[in-house]
């Protein structure tokens, strides 16, 4: 039993960034975007640094927080670091590439459940660029994409948790196991995390007691076009289950014409479609967020390893 | 599920790249890289007045500085990724492959940076490319060629 149940946690606050080519697509209601990949800094690393900074500024301007989450795809997870050091607060990194942001939330659900800290601050970012030059290639190499790569979104996003009742309450989470189908191409991260979010999801529904019609919407990390279709069909294999009801970060954040192949990614993908679009639609009042991540490293590739992949789940009520 | 079973599910819903597509592409790019550099050797050798083995070295010279000026101009990238084989084969896209290496790790330090990853995409064609001239020139040694 990995589920965890949540009476009295909620979030008060939410801001997101979004980056130049993002702030161009589906989503047109990011509290902040910017238009040059540098954010005024002198490299990339600053820029998400500074990203995070600012939404860091932002709910902590009239709020007070006890802890902070921070994870991001960096190595060292430095892009968090750096940024949360000069706000003199108590801080827990996180690691689980794209999941992250789920597992902040089930982490911080947790502390605050038992009612032992009072507030705590979940943020996550990700930069096209950096996620390039650290996982992939030099950013001005011309690289061939497949049809099935997915585009590393540039954003962040933060939220602040409490006790104190909102209209977003965190209901439940389920902590996901890592699996591993021994899929090794690393340009098809869909075919990588389907396993992982098919296991996640059936646990948490049978943890609860609930079937997948239960959720007015199961909102998955970054499956992309072809990740989806990949989850859905294996769903329906192997455990006779189908989402009706199904939607991908992935897919909601590029329009068609932006070239993205398969979809955004990154850990900033579901974040900033479940605060700008997700929580917007006054028909999604019971949420399941699904973050999916790819638990590889480059050099564990170059080795001829495969990808594990890992999901979290965590459920949400919108009361309006 | 077995991951045998995983991969063929993965493979009926996975669309597959357009492979002919993608090698007329690279031919015809290859090709027109191929005549442009002949231009450049017929421009050399009859208004320069420089001698056809010269030329070689003054056309190699003249593509590796386009690959480069290229690539830092910003648009390189762009021109490859569609050209694919087509533009990354020829010396372009060694020059390329340095060019980009150098534009990322400017920021790391001269030393730590641009001077360790110089050659970090073209490392493995360097080696290989000169271990391979070294024991072919064996082979001819021992045919007695």
């Amino acid at each position: 039993m990995s589920s965890l149940k949540f009476n009295n946690v909620y979030i008060n606050n939410y801001y997101s960034i979004a980056g130049p080519k993002e702030r161009l697509g589906k989503i047109k209601n990011y509290d902040l975007t910017f238009k040059d990949y540098y954010f005024g800094e002198k490299t990339f690393e600053k820029a998400e640094i500074k990203m995070q900074s600012v939404v860091l500024d932002y709910l902590l301007k009239n709020n007070s927080a006890d802890i902070i989450l921070g994870g991001d795809l960096s190595n060292q997870i430095t892009n968090s670091t750096y940024a949360a050091r000069n706000y003199n607060t108590s801080f827990l990194g996180l690691y689980s590439a794209c999941a992250t942001f789920a597992e902040e939330l089930l982490v911080a659900s947790n502390l605050l459940e038992t009612n032992q800290v009072n507030s705590v601050i979940c943020l996550t970012s990700s930069h096209n660029l950096t996620a390039e030059k650290e996982f992939r290639f030099p950013i001005e190499y011309g690289s061939p994409k497949k049809v099935t790569s997915t585009f590393t979104a540039t954003g962040c996003v933060g939220c602040l948790l409490t006790n104190n009742q909102s209209n977003i309450k965190v209901e439940s989470a389920t902590i996901g196991k890592i699996i591993d189908l021994d899929w090794k191409d690393p340009n098809h991260f869909g075919a990588a995390m389907a396993p992982a979010a098919a296991d996640t999801i059936f646990n948490h529904l049978k943890d609860l007691g609930r079937n997948a019609d239960y959720y007015d919407v199961i909102l998955t990390g970054d499956l992309g076009k072809i990740g989806s279709k990949i989850l859905i069909e294996y769903m329906r294999e192997e455990y006779n289950i189908i989402l009706k009801n199904h939607l991908d970060a992935g897919t909601e954040i590029f329009c068609n014409s932006q070239d993205v192949n398969s979809g955004s990614s990154g850990p900033v993908t579901i974040p900033l479609v479940f605060f700008n679009r997700v929580i917007k639609n006054t028909q999604y009042k019971k949420i399941l967020l699904v973050a999916t991540g790819a638990l590889h490293s480059p050099l564990m590739l170059n080795q001829k390893e495969s990808i594990p992949a890992i999901a979290h789940a965590v459920s949400f009520e919108v009361i309006k | 599920m077995q991951k045998d079973k995983y991969k063929c599910l993965v493979d009926k819903l996975t669309p597959k790249e357009s492979k002919y597509k993608n090698a007329i592409v690279a031919f015809l790019i290859g090709g027109i890289v191929g005549i442009v550099g002949e231009l450049i050797m017929h421009l050399l050798t009859h208004c320069f007045g420089i001698s056809r083995a010269e030329s070689y070295a003054y056309l190699a010279m003249i593509m590796i500085f386009l690959g480069s000026l290229f690539t830092a101009l910003g648009f390189f990238d762009d021109w490859v990724s569609f050209a694919k084989a087509g533009l990354f084969l020829p010396t372009t896209g060694f020059a390329h492959s340095i060019a980009s290496c150098a534009l990322d790790y400017k920021n790391d330090g001269l030393i730590t940076g641009l001077g360790a990853s110089f050659f970090k995409l073209a490392g493995s064609v360097i080696l290989y490319g000169i271990l391979s001239a070294f024991f072919l020139l064996i082979v001819r040694m021992i045919i007695g060629v």
